[in-house]
């Protein structure tokens, strides 16, 4: 077992009454990126923001880069981009990246550098809320990515992005995971799936499968995600 | 509780809140418009009405303003997950207080600054005390001002709630402070309920500090810290890094 990545065990979360995780378990390591797809609202935000530290939990026990998650020592290690993205909207775009980077401690150096990966360095001055919603998130991302975490965990990064940028996007994530860390995203696009180096597919607070793209095909006999996640799905019944 | 993120997180709401131009000249020339009216009121009438007034009113416009502004500020600060991604981060709870807390003592020393300036230049308003100790009171209104808009910011969904919390909290404040009845003459238990709420010392210290050549204000000063102080903490208590 190694200490990057993460593992959740027996997780059950409870909402606003309802129980939104159900007795979750899986493990995502570092070196590769790992897609957590399902349909909205089957539980893929409240898993991330249990893993991140921020989800108050029921029972089970979320273990991140082998400590408890939420540890204060867990803080300057983990990107997170939530859903929506939250960033300054009256700031610029650069002064959101460097008050970020001064509160992660990182060099300024940090904030070109991160500009650059998501294609923003033209409208570093521009200020946030004047940003189109996908040039918005892009900024949120850029602030993940500030602090070189060695577990990234992106909700839905790439909604609303051209398949140009998205297709840059993703070399990044997989670039990033080679270089050692964890990397987790959310989307509840099938297509994209095709990306991740493995697949967690959820349904309704649980789990339903957890494979590589590849092998989840070959073993639902099917030719996309989409028919897989179907296929699964009437198995589940 | 480290000075770079402190200094960063004050440095940040100060950009914020010079971006927004319309509020920056509210902040600053509504206070001084305000004394203004107040004097002009009195212009023709006998009696020290402006005098008797003006310092429990520069006691009350940094209270007011601030605990506005704040708590707009802080429920906006929650609402957008910017708290969220900050608690995520190696931030503590302190750095975050104390930066907010340095910004608007920032602004409210700017402000208040030119209200008294106004009040005793323009408007003569015969200072007996020494006017620094007018502006030291007004900086501490602000902070408590400020403290305690954090606090309420917990309980509003909406910045319409935030705004609501203001005539609860600070109406009744007003009206117990010692500007329409003096404190001594309330009833007996709204005078107790009075000597309870920190804005009736804030008023109180004005008041010294405007009537007597050596005022001695230490023991309002210390009561506003106190108050300031506790309702940052319960403030802290609001932050929470783990929500449902
Ligand atoms: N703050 C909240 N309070 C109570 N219930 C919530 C809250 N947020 C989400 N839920 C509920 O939890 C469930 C899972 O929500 P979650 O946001 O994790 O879904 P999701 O898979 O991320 O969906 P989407 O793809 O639409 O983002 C939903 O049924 C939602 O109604
Ligand atoms: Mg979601």
């Amino acid at each position: 077992m190694t200490t990057g990545g993460f593992e959740v065990t027996g997780l059950t979360v409870v909402r606003g009454g309802t129980e939104v995780l159900r007795d979750l378990s899986c493990t995502v390591s570092a070196g590769e990126v790992t897609g957590l797809l399902g349909p909205s609202g089957c539980g893929k935000s409240t898993l991330m923001r249990a893993v991140v530290g921020v989800q108050q939990i029921t029972r089970g026990s979320v273990r991140v880069l082998g400590e408890p998650a939420g540890s204060a020592s867990l803080r300057h290690r983990i990107g997170y981009v939530t859903q929506t993205p939250s960033v300054y909207d009256d700031l610029t775009v650069v002064e959101n990246l460097e008050f970020f980077a001064s509160v992660l401690g990182v060099p300024r150096s940090r904030v070109g550098d991160c500009l650059t990966t998501v294609d923003l360095s033209s409208h570093r001055d521009a200020v946030v809320g004047r940003l189109s919603g996908g040039e918005r998130s892009r900024v949120s991302l850029a602030v993940a990515l500030l602090g070189e975490p060695e577990l990234l965990v992106l909700d839905e990064p790439t909604v609303g992005l051209d398949p140009v940028l998205r297709q840059d996007l993703w070399g990044t994530f997989h670039a990033l995971a080679a270089a050692g860390a964890a990397v987790l995203v959310s989307s509840h696009v099938m297509d994209e799936a095709m990306r991740c180096d493995r697949l967690l597919l959820m349904r309704d607070g649980r789990l339903i499968a957890d494979d590589p793209p590849t092998a989840l095909l070959a073993r639902t006999g099917t030719a996309d995600i989409e028919s897989a996640f179907l296929a699964l799905v009437r198995e589940d019944r | 509780m480290s000075a770079r993120v402190v200094l960063a997180v004050a440095r940040r709401v100060l950009t914020q809140l010079r971006r927004d131009r319309r509020t920056v000249a509210m902040l600053l020339v509504l206070p001084c418009a305000i004394m203004t009216l107040l004097w002009w009121m009195f212009t023709g009438l006998p009696g020290r009405g402006f005098a008797a007034l003006a310092p429990a009113l520069l006691a009350l416009i940094p209270f007011i303003v601030m605990f506005l502004v704040t708590s707009v500020t802080t429920l906006r600060e929650r609402t957008s997950g910017t708290l969220e991604r900050l608690l995520a981060m190696p931030m503590g709870k302190g750095d975050f207080l104390l930066g907010y807390a340095l910004a608007f003592g920032v602004v409210a020393t700017v402000q208040s600054a030119l209200a008294v300036g106004v009040s005793t230049w323009f408007l003569d308003l015969d200072v007996n005390g020494p006017s620094w100790l007018l502006l030291v009171v007004a900086v501490l209104d602000a902070l408590l001002g400020s403290a305690l808009g954090l606090f309420v910011s917990a309980f509003a969904r909406t910045e319409f709630q935030a705004v609501q919390f203001m005539p609860a909290l600070v109406i009744p404040q007003i009206l117990l402070c010692g500007l329409f009845v003096e404190r001594d003459r309330l009833p007996r238990f709204l005078g107790v309920v009075s000597d309870c709420l920190p804005l009736s010392y804030a008023v109180d210290a004005m008041r010294s500090v405007s009537a007597q050549r050596h005022p001695d204000v230490l023991g309002d000063l210390a009561l506003i810290t106190a108050f300031a102080a506790a309702a940052l903490v319960l403030g802290a208590l609001t932050l929470r890094r783990r929500s449902a």
